[in-house]
């Protein structure tokens, strides 16, 4: 069935010569055309991490509350009280870019199933967006298209968009990145995975119907994008979120009762990769009778049922004799829900079309023997000359008032609030810190406990040196949860990258990788679960190097939560950490000179954890009123956002600088591990001792009060004026 | 008193009401299934918020025909009070229990933020527990959430004091930046001419808790629980 198999048409499903050699060598023969198709996108480096696994086996995996490390549809953590959470991270940057609302939108549904599909109820979303300049002609086109797509399937669905970050830059004018985070939560003991065992088990099909859409989208988010991208339109799923409420509330139902052995998403490769993932793991074999799948359109072939990425589909294995009450379950929610095919102890997966056999492969080749590469990789001969930076051939602005101004202008450090006031963050009822703080922080209801989430990473950062870029992408998320209160109990990663062929991209993935796995070790935080989006480039030039890092923390008190936004006159101002001249890699450096140059910012980890340990220590001894982390903009953007990011009402700070390095360094310097706290002047000699204990850099540099911002003896300014700037900087230019 | 709160295929606050009226209020409160039957004995039923039936027609325009629709429509005739929040306010309309229609906002975009409100009219079974002039602050978060009726309806509003709630700043005046959507008016909540039906976008089960940043939400379910009891003694 279908046309006879060619050298082109080899090639044009991304299967290289060897690889062609080596499914011959498991089958034993030439495969069918059916047959290509499911080794195609099994073997696509979305499915099978062929170029990342190498190097992704280095990272910490392993904690005392792990209880799902990476490998499942989401990686699981424990919490306390027979409570635990479900998270992960994925990307959607190619079908984002092609088809911005219909693409971010799937982007949250496919991750949303990732979380459910584990039996746990999905209760935050998050995403990290980047983007082209923000003057590009068709920037303001993928923002407005990808936000309102967000928006459009998280609302709809019912789960609270509570936090993210966004990002502009050249570098992704022609590949932009929808990176999507969810976390659910879950009893520990009615945790799901996706497993297929016990021979003759039903596998069951429930969801939408299967039509044409996103067929090969596995495949395309494989390869770089070239000047036809946009006839790409096609392979770009559409989300329908209303079917995927009801599928998450008939699941959900479901996992109450005692019927199901496994389960997951039909994410990318659909029926493919789920069904054979889950035999892969249950060490069986899976017979699908392709006849039974329900359709949308007439005339599908078996390859195109095989591999279509319809969304809002899950399969499931039951136990025998259940079949009738699973069903009738769906029939409740109003969904199809089918038998398609049975578990089987051949280890094969099989696949039948009106009762004539498609497809025949070992689940092995499929899944654990797909092939890994270790590829070579090679550090950029340019490197060096992009780190050398010569501050004194950097002018420094006369006037440092009206710099701070156009950085808090800036569309990267200005408000986001255009983004996400378009989406729902409240629903659910758990939103203790919404967006624009440091991390978001949910309750936990029946519990005193709350938890805290952010997503971060310095694609600027990785870019000048991938090693540090990847350090700081995991301390910043750490830093972030610690300035509210959380101690990180695990993270995600999205890795998202150039070509895996160009042993210059592979060097700077190497790199992020290492320095990751250096902060996670010294800070603890265990990956538990993660996405490697490769072939972000277009016509040869990659992006950045853009970890993306979703790492959640736990709050035992949620009473006692901190956000960053000065609170009450008379505060004194602290700055815990050290400010040094780093401009390299600044946003001050790109934004005001138009230079990405230079070194990012040294961080020593033991320094890192002191200061993180400190603050969280003067939270729970309830010693302080506000904590916010200083990064991108340095000190000066961190002081004004303290004062005018409270959604309630902008408050002045009167600050005395004695920094011996030149002005805009003292102002923009991006330097680590530097978090700003206010408190009462009572309570300053507690934070000194905890400092002291810690060994970690204090100074008190100012005061909480009044209406104006003044940094002595360099700048005043109306808070309100400062207001109005950062409120408006990136709405006036999306408008 | 008993709550009743509907589940239609899309609801995505009716557990949030649910939590707000049982953890919060320590209210009697049962979950109503669309395609049932309304039977029991209620006091008062809300409508809750999301996207029913997906609202891919016209928001609320599918969950006017569900079975338990036909029970919400007697009821409310026969007096019982019924409360439509968001998508339940879309409903409302819909069915033709309250007056005027809720169209796409002003500037087409969804929107989420915290938002004023200030009580118009106090002598209803929902606001009867506030003061006129008094402030209240909930979040708004809606793509269809602009309040339009006909000069004809907009006076009977006025005529019979309908319009309960407006969009205020934190001042209390009802300016254009304050109003979320483009409703007319600045028109947050209506009520129907026998006061016992009282739709609005704003949403009170989201500001039942200091921890989450509100609780004038609460406010206006006690305003109700405290009729209702008083109804209850009066028939004694």
């Amino acid at each position: 069935m279908g046309p006879a198999l060619t050298a082109a048409l080899v090639t044009s499903h991304g299967i290289t010569a060897d690889e062609y050699e080596k499914i011959v060598k498991a089958l034993g023969r030439e495969p069918s055309y059916t047959e290509l198709g499911v080794f195609s996108v099994m073997w696509s480096e979305h499915c099978s991490y062929k170029s990342s696994r190498y190097y992704l086996k280095n990272l910490p995996t392993e904690g005392p509350q792990v209880l799902q490390g990476p490998g499942e549809n989401a990686g699981v953590v424990d919490i306390g009280g027979g409570l635990a959470v479900a998270f992960k991270i994925e990307s959607h940057n190619h079908p984002s870019f092609i088809e911005p609302y219909q693409g971010a939108a799937t982007g949250v549904g496919g991750i949303l199933r990732d979380i459910f599909t584990m039996g746990a109820r999905p209760i935050a979303s998050l995403n990290s967006l980047r983007f082209g300049s923000i003057d590009h002609p068709r920037t303001r086109y993928l923002v407005s298209g990808v936000v309102a797509g967000i928006g459009g399937y998280g609302n709809c669905i019912g789960v609270p968009t509570v936090g993210g970050e966004c990002y502009f830059d050249e570098c992704y004018n022609a590949n932009i990145l929808v990176n999507a985070f969810t976390l659910g939560i879950v009893k520990k003991k009615q945790i799901f995975t996706g497993i297929a065992k016990g021979l003759g088990n039903p596998v069951i099909y429930v969801g939408s119907k299967t039509g044409r859409d996103g067929i090969h989208g596995a495949t395309m988010a494989s390869e770089s994008f070239s000047e036809q991208k946009e006839q790409r339109r096609p392979t770009v799923q559409v989300g329908d979120p209303f079917t995927e409420k009801l599928l998450l509330e008939a699941c959900l139902e479901l996992m109450e009762k005692d019927f199901i052995v496994g389960i997951q998403d039909m994410g990318a490769a659909g029926l493919t990769s789920s069904s054979a993932e889950m035999a892969g793991r249950g060490g069986c074999g899976v017979e699908l009778d392709l006849s039974a799948v329900p359709l949308r359109e007439s005339g599908m072939s078996p390859y195109e049922i095989l591999l279509s990425e319809s969304q809002e589909r899950m399969l499931l294995v039951a136990k025998q004799g259940s079949e009738a009450e699973i069903l009738r379950i769906f029939e409740k929610w109003d969904l199809d829900a089918v038998v398609v095919g049975r578990v089987t102890d051949d280890q094969q997966f099989r696949a039948f079309w009106r009762g004539e056999e498609v497809a025949n492969i070992p689940i092995r080749a499929l899944t654990k023997e797909a092939p890994v590469y270790q590829r070579p990789a090679t550090r950029p001969p340019q490197q060096d000359r992009l780190q050398q930076l010569d501050l004194a051939s950097i002018k420094e602005p006369k006037d440092l008032l009206a710099t701070l101004k156009q950085l808090l202008g800036s569309p990267n450090l200005a408000s986001k609030e255009w983004i996400y006031r378009q989406y729902d963050q409240f629903v659910r009822t758990n939103t203790v810190v919404g967006p624009g703080a440091d991390a978001a922080v949910i309750r936990i209801k029946g519990t005193t406990k709350g938890l805290a989430l952010t997503v971060d990473g310095n694609s600027r950062y990785c870019y000048l040196d991938p090693y540090v870029g990847g350090v700081v992408a995991v301390a910043e998320a750490a830093r972030n949860l610690a300035c509210v209160g959380a101690r990180p109990v695990g993270l995600t990663d999205c890795l998202n990258f150039g070509s895996p062929e160009n042993p210059e991209v592979m060097w700077q993935f190497a790199q992020v990788i290492q320095g990751m796995r250096d902060a996670c070790t010294a800070l603890q935080v265990p990956v538990v679960s993660g996405n490697v989006s490769f072939y972000n480039e277009t016509d040869g030039t990659p992006i950045y190097p853009t970890p993306v890092i979703g790492m959640v923390g736990l709050i035992e008190q949620v009473q006692r939560v901190m956000t960053p936004w000065f609170k009450s006159s008379g505060d004194a101002v602290v700055m815990l950490g050290r400010t040094r001249e780093e401009l390299g890699g600044s946003e001050y450096l790109k934004w005001v000179h138009g230079l990405t140059r230079g070194t990012p910012p040294w961080i020593d980890l033991r320094v890192e954890q002191a200061v993180q340990l400190c603050c969280l220590e003067a939270i729970d001894q309830a010693l302080l009123s506000s904590a916010h982390d200083v990064s991108d903009g340095g000190l000066a953007v961190a002081l004004a956002e303290c004062c005018i990011g409270n959604p309630e009402k902008p408050v002045g700070v009167r600050i005395e600088t004695r920094e011996m390095i030149r002005g805009d360094a003292a102002l923009f310097s991006e330097s680590q591990s530097r978090i700003v706290v206010s408190l009462k002047e009572e309570k300053m000699d507690r934070l000194k001792e905890l400092a002291a204990r810690h060994n970690v850099p204090m100074h008190v540099i100012g005061t909480v009060g009044g209406t104006r911002f003044t940094i002595q003896p360099i700048m005043q300014v109306a808070v309100d004026e400062l207001k109005a700037i950062w409120s408006t900087g990136l709405a006036s230019r999306l408008k | 008193m008993h709550w009743g709160v509907i589940t239609f295929p899309g609801s995505c606050d009716d557990h949030d009401v649910f939590d707000a009226l049982k953890s919060e209020l320590g209210q009697k409160v049962k979950l109503l299934w669309h395609k049932d039957e309304l039977a029991g004995n209620f006091d008062c039923i809300v409508l809750p918020g999301g996207f029913s039936y997906g609202d891919y027609l016209r928001c609320g325009a599918m969950a006017r025909f569900s079975p338990i629709l036909r029970g919400v429509v007697k009821f409310a005739q026969n007096g019982g009070l019924v409360l439509g929040i968001c998508n339940g306010f879309q409903i409302l309309c819909e069915t033709g229990l309250l007056p005027g229609a809720l169209v796409r906002n002003a500037d087409l975009q969804f929107i989420c933020r915290p938002a004023y409100l200030r009580v118009e009219e106090t002598d209803t079974a929902f606001t009867s527990g506030l003061k006129r002039g008094q402030i209240l602050k909930m979040p708004v978060k809606h793509g269809e959430g602009c309040y339009y009726a006909d000069a004809p309806t907009l006076e009977r509003l006025h005529k019979n004091r309908q319009i309960l709630v407006r969009y205020v700043d934190a001042k209390g005046k009802p300016t254009p930046s304050a109003n979320p959507n483009g409703s007319v008016e600045n028109i947050a909540g209506i009520c129907n001419e026998t006061r016992n039906v009282f739709g609005l976008m704003p949403h009170p089960e989201d500001a039942c808790s200091e921890l989450l940043g509100s609780t004038d939400g609460a406010k206006i379910f006690n305003s109700i629980a405290t009729a209702c009891a008083d109804k209850a003694t009066s028939h004694v």
